[in-house]
């Protein structure tokens, strides 16, 4: 167990690195930030002096070396647009989307399994019927139409909930929260649903696909020949079996979540690093962007990190290993 | 020990409704057990004999469902049950052992909640007596060192391990009537040999009826009190095992023991019966062997019924081969 | 019936379901407008000889100045909006399917030689795979784009670079397990070349969940497609997708207007709810485990 762990985080340092690679190159390819931050009517002599202090002359390697030692200890740049470290910019604005994916993932879980439980478990019945209906439609409306919709109806039409920001923030442990808030709530709720409704329809579509399989199974039929009461059936039975690949899903796509938060964000003008990372891709400042893939990267890999532990914590058939054998 | 048969199955009929048309997977079979005895259900894949065995628990799935015949179990009949009450009966008075344990047995959970749970279902006691009776249940089949075994998982035992655990889950409250559904099928020989021989004694001991539900008849002969035949849905043939095993009477029966290799002479060809077995699907009228029957006639066109020929056996055909023997000591 | 094809029954059990079936007799019409766009829309909106701007913003049903109606209103330019729509449907569902057939292609490619050679071409190949699809798609396409440019040739490319990776462990999975069924060594006894044993033998069994991979990704395309060309960062304004549409109309629905991001966007809800019934019924008439 021990063993695996650290094999996994080797890999996972790896990737790290690979992928720091990657994101330079191409960020490096793209435009010229220079034209953006000098006076257009600048002549040659201010523009050597612009990209001399950009440290943009340097060779393309040098340039990677000198970001790599300033990575180890944390500097990642500065911003070109707003002069100040790139990964303080990052880090400032991360609390506004991991709150909002939080927000959504929570939505998505507490309404998708106990909704698909239902449509797999009774899928000639309406109910199971409307359910699977409904999260078809959930899974092909696309994101951000969805959030236009929303504002188009609890906006401007209803004039219930404000159509953009973030609303006021209380302090949690340090951290600014708005969900503690009535006002921060009416800001967080629409772009939490927006957010929330094709992983909703998902969970939905998953858990109802392995609520169908489970229910075939010998063992629920062999758990019925017991004498077992239809809940404990399926409320541990089947639930325990289809709770380990689903467990797995939700880890994943929570990496998911935070990326699409960037379409949600961009259209609610949410201050999370999503809106941050479409202006800075926008405006060529490049140090912002690079840090902000890093920044995910990272994050994407310790969630994928986790998930591969959880599920061999979660199944005993990976944590205990194969069939003692012995009679 | 009463004059009446622990369970009576008169004229079942298990029908599944499918889009293809209407399958009679169970189609009017009758046969009787006593306490304590043992019976063999013997067919091949497709005869229904499986079926039969889910039918009397009352698991059958739709688009199946029993549309006749009576199951009378100490009296009750069964299929007039509603859910809860026949629920109340599985597991507690009748319980199933199915073919492959590694399927039964619920991988993500542990030996012990499953044993502990079957016993919860049906009797109030404290999660410490029903662990108790657990480890019993787990000595009586011959696992040693319960204690260790009970916390494990069930793919961290070998199959026969596994068929064990399911034959304790059967065993620990103390059914009447056990319904073993091809138990051995899934394991070694040797393995087969030593459960085969462990499910008899420890139904002698505590009388529990047996039904043994298998497709292998040398099993049936060293086990089983009496057999039934089964074939594309029909029971075909009922009897004490010495005497339909040493004189078959129905042609299917004879066909069945002729193929058996070890009965056929060295250097002679296999003997087997023609044909194939028939699809369930739309089957008519008619007695369903006759494509396959070297007896057949033109009578055999309309479908004969179950004749009593001797005292407690049974034979359903027009053309039986040869009169069965006065009682045979057995 | 083991006498009728696979096809046959593919057929018969998808139409099992009226829904699928309606499904696809959605995607059949929305395939056919699109296809026909020029010849069906009443205006041609990228002509400017054709347009009025006096005309513009106005509410679907309105009038023209030129006597026809805006069924669907216009947009700030003064195009109509359903023409503008057709349109986009061509564009949107044409990069979709190009996206998906070269992916599907490559992945395919990809995997079937990832499962056929194993070793250390299956590991490399494997470990990139894994390793691009612990990333969300959104994200490899946004950084594709912002350093490829705009331009129907560089979507396409992001779209192929972000999907590949899903054909390609499709593809393998499915080739693993029939590499050791009997036939393949059956094949390989018989000394048939190597490609022919992959292509002619493989392959044909890779199909059904390669089928509804490939059908579910097609809409995951056109949805990516949308939101890209949303964000600024997809298709140029001279091919305007149904995303761009969507996003041109996005300053005007807080006054109101709503027509201009509106339909365009039920537009591409139909034509990706079309897609994923189908696929639905696909994958439940094509998963052997919910065989009976």
């Amino acid at each position: 167990m021990f063993a695996y762990a650290l094999r996994r985080l080797g890999q996972s340092l790896l990737v790290l690195v690979l992928m720091s690679f990657l994101v330079f190159v191409g960020v490096y390819a793209i435009g010229d930030p220079v034209e953006l931050l000098v006076n257009p009517q600048a002549d040659a002599v201010e523009r050597a002096r612009a990209t001399a202090a950009l440290g943009l002359d340097k060779p393309f390697l040098e340039q990677y070396a000198i970001f790599l030692k300033g990575a180890a200890a944390g500097d990642l740049g500065r911003s070109f647009v707003f002069n100040v470290p790139a990964l303080g910019l990052i880090i400032e604005k991360l609390p506004a989307t991991i709150e909002l994916a939080f927000v959504a993932m929570v939505i998505a879980v507490a309404l998708g399994i106990p909704l698909g439980l239902v449509a797999g478990l009774y899928p000639e019945s309406v109910v199971g019927r409307s359910i699977m209906a409904g999260s078809i439609v959930g899974f092909s409306l696309p994101t951000f139409w969805v959030g236009l919709v929303l504002i188009m109806v609890f906006s401007v039409h209803l004039g219930w909930l404000p159509s953009n920001g973030r609303g006021d923030t209380v302090d949690v442990l340090g951290i600014p929260m708005s969900f503690l808030t009535l006002d921060g709530l009416s800001h967080l709720f629409m772009p939490a649903l927006n957010l929330a409704l094709f992983k909703l329809s998902l969970l939905i579509r998953l858990t109802r696909a392995g609520a169908r399989e489970a229910v075939l199974q010998d063992y629920v039929k062999f758990a019925r020949a017991k004498g077992l009461s239809q809940r404990r059936v399926i409320g541990v039975h089947v639930l325990k079996n289809i709770l380990i690949p689903i467990v797995t899903v939700i880890g994943l796509e929570l990496g998911s979540v935070i990326a699409f938060a960037i379409v949600t964000e961009s259209i609610f003008a949410w201050p999370g690093t999503g809106k941050l990372l479409i202006d800075s891709i926008n405006q060529l400042d490049r140090p912002v962007i690079v840090a902000y893939l890093l920044s995910i990267v990272t994050l994407f890999i310790v969630i994928n990190f986790v998930v591969d532990i959880l599920y061999s914590l979660l199944d005993p058939r990976v944590r205990l290993g194969g069939a003692a054998g012995a009679h | 020990m009463s004059a009446e048969p622990l369970l009576q199955v008169e004229g079942l009929r298990t029908h599944f409704f499918t889009k293809a048309g209407v399958v009679k997977a169970v189609d009017d079979v009758s046969f009787s057990v006593a306490r304590g005895k043992v019976m063999g259900l013997v067919g091949e894949s497709g005869s229904g004999k499986s079926m039969t065995g889910y039918s009397i628990v009352g698991l059958v799935d739709s688009p199946g469902r029993i549309v006749g015949g009576r199951i009378l179990f100490d009296g009750v009949d069964l299929a007039t049950l509603d859910p809860v009450a026949w629920r109340a009966i599985r597991g507690k008075r009748i319980a199933m052992i199915f073919q492959d344990p590694m399927m039964t047995l619920n991988p993500v959970l542990r030996v012990d909640t499953q044993i502990v749970e079957a016993v919860l279902a049906h009797a109030g006691v404290s999660r410490e007596s029903a662990l108790a009776r657990a480890r019993e249940a787990l000595v009586r089949v011959g696992i040693a060192s319960p204690d260790e075994r009970l916390r494990a998982y069930p793919h961290q035992f070998s199959g026969g391990m596994r068929q064990r655990v399911a034959i304790a889950i059967a065993l620990v409250n103390q059914p009447d009537l056990i319904i073993a559904d091809e138990p051995t099928t899934a394991l070694d020989v040797t393995i087969q040999g030593q459960i085969l021989f462990e499910m008899q004694k420890i139904c002698a001991e505590s009388r529990t009826a047996l039904i043994w539900i298998t497709h292998d008849l040398s099993v049936v002969a060293g086990l089983a009190d009496t057999v039934c035949v089964m074939y594309a849905g029909r029971v075909v043939e009922t009897g004490r095992v010495s005497e339909v095993l040493g004189q078959p009477l129905h042609p299917y029966t004879r066909g069945l023991i002729d193929s058996v290799p070890s009965r056929n002479r060295r250097g002679e060809p296999l003997r087997q019966i023609p044909g194939m077995t028939p699809s369930l699907l739309g089957m008519g009228e008619g007695c369903a062997f006759r494509e396959r029957c070297a007896a057949a006639s033109a009578a055999c066109a309309s479908s004969p019924d179950v004749a009593e020929l001797a005292r407690g056996r049974f034979v359903r055909c027009f053309h039986p081969v040869g009169e069965p023997m006065a009682a045979a000591s057995p | 019936m083991a006498t009728d094809s696979p096809w046959a029954r593919l057929r018969a059990d998808f139409a099992e379901s009226r829904l699928a079936m309606a499904g696809l007799g959605l995607l059949v019409a929305l395939v056919g407008l699109a296809l026909l766009a020029p010849l069906l829309s009443p205006q041609n909106p990228y002509d400017l000889a054709q347009l009025d701007v006096l005309d513009s913003k106005l509410a679907p049903g309105e009038k023209s100045s030129t006597g026809g109606t805006y069924w669907l209103g216009t947009d700030d330019q003064g195009r109509d909006m359903l023409s503008g729509i057709l349109y986009g449907l061509r564009i949107s569902v044409g990069v979709g399917v190009a996206s998906t057939g070269l992916a599907l292609s490559i992945g395919m490619v990809f995997g079937l030689l990832s499962a056929y050679f194993g070793g250390w071409l299956d590991a490399i190949i494997m470990r990139v795979v894994d390793i691009q699809l612990s990333f969300p798609s959104i994200l490899i396409a946004l950084i594709l784009l912002a350093v490829l440019g705009q331009g129907v040739d560089k979507i396409i490319v992001a779209l192929v670079a972000v999907q590949w990776a899903y054909y390609a462990r499709t593809v393998r999975s499915a080739a693993l397990v029939e590499r050791q069924k009997e036939y393949v060594e059956a094949a390989k006894v018989l000394a048939l070349s190597e490609a022919r044993v992959v292509f002619r033998h493989l392959l044909p069994n890779c199909l059904p969940p390669l089928i509804v991979v490939a059908t579910v990704q097609v809409a995951h395309a056109i949805a990516l497609e949308a939101t890209l060309s949303f964000l600024g960062l997809g298709l140029p304004v001279t091919e305007p997708s149904l995303g761009l549409l969507i996003s041109n109309g996005f300053q005007y629905l807080l006054s109101g207007k709503y027509w201009i991001s509106f339909y365009p966007g039920v537009a591409l809800l139909l034509t990706i709810m079309a897609i994923n019934l189908v696929a639905d019924q696909l994958r439940d008439v094509l998963n052997p485990r919910l065989r009976r």
